[in-house]
């Protein structure tokens, strides 16, 4: 009833014009732009499933203990592994975590705890901004001036390297992270009569320390895919780094990304297969560390 | 009465607090020296890689002169040195990323801001998006290599074949060239340019979508005439931001671009960059190529350095306007 009744009082009314048909140019527009939109990001989404689905294709028929156990095959040889190129990546990557940590969250606690506002403060987490957009080659080629020129090709030049892509994620989120620290807790530390260090290593760095590992584990995970800060740091080897009970630290070092890089061109086939199974390996090893950091920030955010 | 009951309290023993020692101030004044000294640190870490790459290069410098930025060749024997293609290459191969990359990040930005999509299927996306960014380069390389440069090669053979008047595809693809190179690096970008810019488009106000909607703009119509122009600046952050990262990126170019001392329009022509010149000459390079290659180093610094603060600016600067709208 109600409809005849109001096409008769509004009969000037064009109530066909105000109905989103499809057959003006605006609506049809609309939702042409909808569709693309929905298709462009399927078709991102394309890129990381045909990389994972490569790597599983191609570098999982390869998988086998072996990979772990032996070193890198020559040319002609069929087998071989890459174990040293992954005991190297622990060990730069370690000694990158064991520089960058530590600086970077005493630089955080500088930033959240101390003195937040001050210019000192200001100029760091500029700097700290600005280390964020470095690329990573140039990291290495600051390295290779104030490492490699003075104690040659090694391990610790590689962590170096690495160490410099890490402080700006490390410093970055440790600071968000401690800022998150509610203020009562640390005025109910003060009130007890704790000096502002007390508050700083006994309140605030337990509470925060979740999101501070989560940080770590994404810097971690960043420094260990990276190579090219590494091709001319810690160069490459076809030894392990710890051999008869000697260790090799301060000679050139294999990583597993170099490993990749080393092998992608080679003419080899088998080689070239060992470039994917290392390849599924760093992403696996990559990915695990990013879910590690990932499942640490969300059980605190449910706490 | 409370007053008399703390008074009987007796000092010491039982109360759980009490002033610092004087050991504590000591240790309180040290640590808090410590970790200002630190933050020292990350600011001296800036001025040292500049110090130490334009110590370095200096004796390039000296040398070549502006002339190293104007020049094309690269001759160890003879020692002319010249970066031209590699600014160039540089440059046209971060351009071209930004525009695929720019393209695809924005319209998945807006994708996932404005409602097309039940929650759950939103946030799948935005972690699919996150997780390219998880992928090392150097595996993307690789993938490059086997998997983007031969699904190209059809396509750019034909296209060399009947518009090769075009200058865009005056060469064909023989193997690693530009177009690859620059896809990888878009698919690199995209992770960026979408991170930003989807912040900045769910920090436009409700109000301001809702009062297009209310005088009758369709999706798109609010879309482009009221969300994008006010989250304008973050999505331009956003690309300068993604330009940056293109720019220094590394593997995968040296990987895909050919490394080809040569400069051309054509996007199936192998070219270099800098970042791709470093990684392939610095391993083998002698005490002559040095600091020609600090030299290099520097000017990509150069670049790298300016586009990012000019992104940080401009990503600063909406987050003080958008304040400003959201209240």
């Amino acid at each position: 009833m109600s409809e005849i009744e109001i096409t008769k009082e509004f009969e000037d009314v064009d109530f066909p014009r105000l109905e989103r048909s499809l057959r003006h140019p605006r609506t049809l527009i609309s939702v042409v732009l909808s569709i693309c939109t929905g298709i462009a990001t399927v078709m991102a989404c394309i890129p990381l499933f045909s990389v994972l689905f490569m790597l599983v294709f191609r570098g999982g028929k390869k998988l086998s203990l072996e990979l772990f156990t032996e070193l890198p095959p020559t040319a002609f040889e069929d087998g071989g592994g890459f174990g040293n190129a992954i005991a190297g990546t622990f060990v730069i990557v370690a000694i990158a975590a064991a520089i960058a940590i530590p600086v970077g969250v005493l630089t955080a606690i500088f930033l959240a705890e101390f003195s937040p506002t001050s210019k000192t403060a200001s100029v760091a987490r500029f700097c700290a901004k600005t280390l964020t957009g470095l690329p990573s080659i140039l990291a290495g080629v600051f390295a290779f001036a104030a490492v490699v020129l003075v104690w040659g090709y090694s391990a610790p030049a590689g962590g170096v390297a690495l160490s410099l892509l890490m402080l700006p994620t490390v410093v970055l989120t440790a600071e968000e992270a401690m800022r998150m620290v509610p203020t009562k807790m640390k005025e109910a530390a003060i009130g007890m009569g704790c000096t502002r260090t007390q508050v700083a290593l006994k309140i605030v760095l337990p509470t925060a320390l979740p999101g501070i590992l989560t940080g770590v584990m994404l810097a971690v995970a960043r420094a260990a895919g990276e190579t090219a800060p590494l091709l001319f740091t810690a160069l490459f080897s076809n030894y392990w780094i710890f051999e008869d009970g000697q260790s090799q630290v301060m000679e050139p070092t294999a990583s597993l990304a170099v490993f990749i890089y080393n092998f992608s061109g080679s003419p080899f086939e088998n080689q070239i297969e060992m470039a994917w199974a290392a390849s599924l390996v760093l992403v696996m090893l990559v990915l695990a560390i990013n879910i590690a950091g990932q499942v640490i920030s969300s059980r605190t955010r449910t706490r | 009465m409370s007053m008399t009951n703390l008074s009987d309290v007796p000092s010491g023993e039982t109360s759980i607090s009490s002033p610092p020692s004087g050991f504590d101030i000591a240790v309180d004044r040290a640590f808090r020296g410590s970790t200002r000294f630190f933050a020292w640190i990350t600011v001296a870490l800036v001025f040292m890689i500049v110090y130490e790459v334009a110590g370095k290069a200096y004796p390039a410098i000296r040398e070549h002169g502006l002339g190293f930025l104007t020049t094309k060749t690269w001759d160890l024997q003879s020692g002319e040195f010249g970066v031209l293609p590699e600014i160039w290459g540089t440059l046209y191969s971060s351009t071209l990323a930004l525009m695929i990359g720019g393209f695809f990040g924005i319209s998945i930005a807006i994708f996932l801001t404005q409602d097309f999509l039940p929650g759950k299927i939103e946030w799948a996306f935005k972690n699919i998006v996150e997780l390219l960014a998880a992928i090392p380069s150097v595996v993307y390389g690789l993938w490059g290599i086997f998997v983007v440069i031969p699904m190209l090669r059809p396509t750019a053979g034909w296209l060399h074949e009947n518009l090769g008047w075009v200058p865009f595809f005056g060469t064909s693809l023989s193997g690693p060239g530009m177009l690859p190179a620059a896809l990888v690096l878009a698919i690199m970008v995209l992770p960026t340019v979408t991170a930003i810019s989807r912040d900045s488009l769910s920090n436009v106000p409700n109000k301001l979508k809702e009062a297009a909607y209310g005088l009758g703009a369709t999706r798109w119509e609010a879309i482009f005439g009221v969300i994008v122009p006010t989250a304008a600046k973050g999505i331009f952050g956003a690309l300068v931001l993604g330009f940056g990262r293109a720019l220094g990126e590394t593997m995968a170019l040296a990987m895909l671009v050919g490394n080809s001392n040569q400069m051309s329009i054509s996007l199936f022509s192998p070219g270099n960059t800098l970042a791709a010149l470093l990684a392939n000459h610095f391993p083998e390079a002698g005490k002559k190529e040095e600091p020609v290659l600090m030299y290099a180093a520097l000017v990509l610094l150069g670049i790298t350095l300016l586009v990012n603060i000019g992104g940080a600016f401009i990503l600063q600067q909406t987050s003080r306007r958008s304040a400003g709208v959201a209240t």
